[in-house]
């Protein structure tokens, strides 16, 4: 659900700004988040979210991970019982360190589980210098 | 269809639930760690001639789990190990939020399952366990003669 937010603009006339709606409820995907020399490594939970549903952008040095639920479920089913809110997106926003190089990031999707590798720049990655005897 | 001990992990994960709430929903994430509640989390459902169990397990392997139905209650039960970077790999780790080990969910079924007929499927990390009921529970329309 998106809601239009007006801006009035002395100048321009209205502007319409969409604005994500505080009242949408999404699911917070679980993460594990690694760092090596090389890079980060996170992996997100994404349970039942086929892959051509997932969407990971990086939007103004922040990763956001999202995804769309869909289940494959008989028509005339009643949920009876339920553990998990009656939602089907799930969202998720990491702020990105200067020092990775948003250019490189991959991802993987696997049995429900987001794979995101997050190289760090060249310039970041740890250089050893070995000292020479003259 | 589910247990008293299902009691407090629900309610935590409620409170934790309401708390992100509070905290607003669709703000930058953060580097605190979020909580979880019982895993795998599991839904219920029914349709005229079956009874679905739906199990949130992502990245499982299938040969790890283990289902059986006693009595009208199934048991699934299985192990997820996520490895951890050892202690020479100069890795740091933000955020585990996943959960590593084993799990067992109980679940009491209705009393009409008939236990020669389960299918389960896994897929997208949802695994899907459906139990036929029995033939003689399914509901019949009865012609007037």
């Amino acid at each position: 659900m998106t809601t239009q937010v007006l801006i009035k603009d002395t100048n321009n006339g209205v502007k319409s700004v969409s604005k994500l709606s505080n009242q949408e409820r999404v699911l917070t995907p679980l993460v594990n988040i690694i760092e090596t020399d090389q890079g980060f490594t996170l992996t997100a939970e994404m349970t039942g979210v086929p892959k051509d549903n997932i969407q990971v952008n990086v939007e103004n040095a922040s990763l956001v991970l999202e995804g769309v639920v869909k289940l494959d479920l008989p028509e005339n089913l009643q949920i009876t019982y339920s553990e998990l809110p009656s939602v089907t997106r799930y969202r998720r926003v990491f702020t990105l360190s200067r020092d990775l190089d948003a250019s490189k990031i991959e991802a993987i999707q696997r049995n429900g589980l987001l794979t995101v590798t997050i190289p760090k720049a060249a310039h970041a990655q740890p250089r050893k210098i070995t000292v020479q005897v003259s | 269809m589910y247990g008293l001990l299902n009691f407090a992990d629900e309610l935590f994960s409620n409170i934790d639930q309401w708390q992100r709430q509070l905290e607003g929903r669709n703000a930058v994430s953060n580097i605190r760690q979020l909580t979880q509640g019982a895993f795998p989390k599991i839904s219920l459902g029914s349709t005229t001639n079956s009874v679905e169990v739906l199990a949130f397990l992502p990245d499982v392997d299938i040969k790890t789990l283990d289902i059986e139905i006693d009595k009208n209650v199934l048991t699934l039960q299985g192990e997820r190990v996520i490895p951890t970077p050892s202690a020479d790999e100069k890795a740091t780790v933000y955020a585990q939020e996943r959960y590593s080990g084993k799990f067992k969910r109980v679940v009491s079924l209705p009393d009409d399952m008939d236990v020669n007929q389960v299918n389960a499927t896994y897929k997208e990390g949802v695994l899907r366990i459906s139990i036929a009921r029995r033939e003689e529970a399914l509901p019949k329309r009865i012609e007037i003669q």
